[in-house]
């Protein structure tokens, strides 16, 4: 049975259309033609603008209310096509793949000029972009420049929805089984060295399945892929003659569009073709065992503040998308111009609706919520107790197994690592433990409590929420990478062309004894030590880890802790380190099988510090130099624990005895060992004292520690122990 | 540039589509409709002629999953001689799993069951 309402009732200079219907908002392909779908609570006029693809000029412009023939007798008819706050219309017989479609829109306020305050920013004359274009062309192919003459510059595409994702299924891994490798989806493959096809795109990540499969990583955390503007403030390094641009993207254009310029095929002008190339990357991942979480940015978007541009919320309805001053001015939470009103109910249905979209079309597993704290503020900027889009991201039905990540903090001064409003689902990346370890592993003193915590999957911060709430990391995109972490005492973010200052100055980093390359062989090997301290300890924490790309072969970027900036060799992978660096990635690989290995490291409770199971050992143990006897003084550098194998209950209750021993002094120290029940035996896993291939042994490969009643662990060095 | 698809049915069971030109959303239903034509006459391959096929736009890439879904499992699928664009853009969308490319028309291949 076909509806019995597909047929054209109206014409408007030969296009025949239809009252539309209301929902879904944005474009949709229907029965014999286009839906379109926008909301305006303050627009006066609008009228849907169609263009053929890539034209300068419409070929017709429909307006929303007005004159029209009646379809058949051309009879003049007036009609409005507008339910409530929202126009709609569907056009006949138009071609999806070759058209673009715009909005102009006229409201209250007059035209409001640029640096201006203004409470509307209505101007009948630009082209606005539907905010759920499902597609936008204008930046098909990355870094290919603009014509800037182009008056609709970012331009809404529709795209036919379906896929074939025949019996793929979504991996659904528990949450505490997760390690997660943060990338940007260009900088992974883009330099050539990579060796793929389609050097920096979405396809590209497809031929890498094999090396992230070997690495151990079973999620991928795509930084920004909605489309955003490679061009926005790009500037030329006057020094440099580098051309800077916004590499990042952390500056949406568009919430339901991918990035065109990270698909292969968006030189294809083919929006359909792109989200293809994108879900057939999701799909293999996940026939592979491997989640894809999306980083997502609902702070702010790409329109800046009274001196941006308008692009399309701006033009449509300034003061329901943004938190205004009641003067009209942007508020600025997000550091960028403007804050996104995710608490008006219209703005939160929409991200709803494009994170539903995401989960739903493309098998997104997760969200990672840039500066999520800016998501818990009032339409007046203040935070709330109990944030509707939080709570009604919790709750969400399509969303309901979706791993919801938060940035638990914003540029507004709000920060709320282990009090973000969790709803029992939200995880936040843990900003205490990157700070806490890496003070840690630099050899500060009074670090060893905080450490405890850390490694304990932070109770301190998330007792009531489980280990699952925190995720683990010591480096991300945002700072430097681990192997600048360990070469440099301060950032050098000269290339960014702002003398130097932008980006952190709390790194705690700490160069090991030369500020960046060195020849020095020790200063080398405390490096490379450092880095797998790092990881070893990371993947020896309850919660849950996420390394940064490129950090297990060592990929620096020259002390710049702030590359947003760089679409060069400075932000992309050398896949030749892959090679020189084999014993990193070797280690890295090793630490995160071990992880997988072990439940006892991927509890979902935090340790109780107690015998629960009557093994006579606690869940876990604190120990030192001497066995049960942990050194908690203020100048302590070393730490151990014992996490009792027994207590593995909801794995089946049996696991290994792990022993975990940290030693940050710049002297070796010997760890007297706990005594094992039964007849185990105490097997080294890693010692990052010892030189390659020594350093770490696979699982069930562990050779038995000489010693069975000491271990000597060395300066700035990691001791894992099993006991079976 | 005009778009063409012609079917050609062997006495071993073996459908053959020739396509030329370029297969976009303005065509793809003419091509869908030869497949369908195909599958109506019980082939027991489905042979894809693309040396002369230009460029495939999404909408040709759904004719090709329906193909897939409308041959069934037991009929193999072969693109055959697809130029670079249009093996690339078979290869991208992640095609190439569902048929099987192969660089020239192969008949140890094509025509052994």
């Amino acid at each position: 049975m076909e509806r019995i309402d597909t047929y054209p009732t109206h014409s408007f200079e030969g296009y025949k259309l239809r009252f539309g219907r209301p929902s879904p908002f944005g474009a949709t392909v229907v029965p014999g033609g286009i839906n379109f779908s926008i909301f305006s609570r303050n627009a006066t006029y609008c009228v849907l603008v169609l263009f053929e693809k890539g034209a300068k000029k419409p070929f017709v412009e429909i307006p929303f209310r007005g004159m029209f023939e009646k379809v058949g007798t051309r009879e003049p008819v007036w009609s409005d096509f507008r339910i409530g706050n929202v126009w709609t219309i569907t056009v006949f017989d138009i071609d999806y793949e070759s058209v673009e479609y715009a909005f102009r829109m006229d409201g209250p306020g007059g035209k409001a000029q640029r640096g201006a305050p203004a409470y509307h920013r209505f101007d009948p004359t630009t082209f606005l972009l539907d905010p759920y274009a499902k597609a936008i062309g204008g930046r098909d192919v990355w870094g290919k420049q603009p014509d800037w003459s182009e008056p609709y510059q970012h331009r809404g595409r529709i795209i036919y929805d379906d896929f074939d994702w025949e019996s793929s299924t979504r991996p659904e891994i528990p949450m505490e089984d997760l390690v997660i490798y943060e990338m940007h989806v260009r900088g992974f493959t883009r330099d050539p060295s990579s060796g793929v096809r389609h050097p920096g795109t979405f396809s590209a990540i497809r031929e890498k399945i094999p090396y992230l499969k070997s690495l151990g990583v079973n999620c991928v955390e795509l930084m920004p892929i909605y489309e955003f503007d490679e061009f926005e403030n790009s500037r030329l390094n006057e020094e440099t003659g580098e051309l800077l641009m916004n590499y990042w993207g952390y500056s949406t254009i568009g919430f339901f569009a991918p990035k065109a310029g990270f698909a292969a095929t968006g030189k294809s002008g083919d929006g359909t073709m792109v989200a293809d190339e994108l879900k057939s990357l999701v799909k293999e991942l996940h026939d592979n065992g491997i989640e894809v979480m999306l980083d997502v940015v609902f702070n702010h978007t790409a329109e800046g503040n009274e001196h941006g541009s308008t692009i399309s919320f701006r033009g449509i309805d300034n003061s329901t998308y943004y938190i205004l001053t009641p003067d009209g001015y942007y508020y600025n939470f997000s550091g960028t111009g403007n804050t996104l009103n995710c608490n008006n109910p219209i703005v939160r249905s929409m991200v709803l609706d494009a994170l539903r979209y995401w989960a739903a079309e493309y098998h997104i597993d997760g969200f990672r919520f840039d500066l999520a704290a800016i998501l818990g503020r009032d339409q007046w900027g203040a935070p709330m107790a109990n944030p509707p889009l939080l709570e009604a991201l919790a709750y969400d039905p399509i969303l309901g197994k979706c791993k919801l990540i938060a940035e638990a903090w914003d540029a507004g001064g709000l920060y709320q690592v282990g009090s973000f409003p969790a709803y029992g689902r939200w995880a936040e990346w843990n900003g205490k433990y990157r700070d806490g370890m890496r003070k840690f592993l630099k050899g500060e003193p009074g670090t060893v409590g905080d450490i405890a915590q850390r490694v304990q999957g932070s109770p301190d911060l998330y007792l009531a929420r489980g280990t699952t709430a925190s995720i683990n990391f010591i480096t991300c995109h945002d700072g430097f990478t681990l192997m600048d972490l360990v070469s440099y005492d301060g950032k050098h973010n000269e290339a960014n062309g702002e003398n130097n200052n932008d980006g952190g100055n709390d790194n705690d980093s700490w160069n090991g004894g030369a500020e960046g390359p060195t020849d020095n062989p020790e200063i080398r090997a405390l490096r490379r030590r450092q880095i797998k301290n790092a990881v070893t300890i990371m993947m020896a924490s309850q919660g849950v880890p996420m390394i940064l790309m490129g950090d297990e072969f060592g990929h620096s970027q020259s002390g710049n802790n702030n590359a947003y900036c760089h679409d060069t060799p400075l932000s992309w992978l050398d896949w030749a380190q892959a090679e020189t660096n084999e014993d990193l990635v070797r280690f890295f690989s090793n630490r995160i099988a071990f992880r997988h290995e072990h439940p006892a490291l991927r509890r979902r409770e935090h340790p109780t510090n107690r015998d629960i199971v009557g093994s006579g050992y606690a869940d876990i143990s604190w120990h030192g130099t001497r066995a049960w006897n942990a050194d908690w003084s203020p100048f302590s550098r070393t730490l151990a624990f014992l996490l009792c194998g027994k207590h593995a209950v909801r794995r089946g209750g049996s696991d290994d005895y792990i022993y975990v021993a940290m030693n940050t002094h710049w002297e070796d120290h010997e760890f007297e060992l706990p005594g094992l029940p039964d007849s185990r035996q105490w097997r080294v896993s890693a010692n990052t004292a010892m030189p390659s291939p020594e350093d770490c042994f696979d699982p069930g490969a562990e050779p038995l520690a000489a010693n069975q009643s000491s271990f000597l662990v060395g300066a700035r060095s990691v001791v894992v122990l099993v006991g079976r | 540039m005009a778009f063409e698809a012609s079917l050609e049915m062997t006495e071993g069971g073996i459908a053959k589509v020739t396509l030329v030109g370029e297969l976009d959303g303005s065509n793809a239903a003419d091509f869908r409709t030869t497949v369908e034509e195909a599958a109506s006459k019980n082939c027991k391959r489905l042979v894809l002629m693309l040396g002369g096929l230009d460029y495939i736009a999404s909408a040709g890439i759904r004719v090709l999953v329906f193909a897939r879904q409308k041959m069934g499992g037991g009929v193999e699928i072969f693109a055959i001689s697809p130029t670079p664009q249009v093996n690339e853009t078979i290869e991208m969308t992640g095609m190439h799993y569902s048929l099987r490319v192969l660089p020239e028309y192969d008949a140890a291949v094509v025509e052994t069951f």
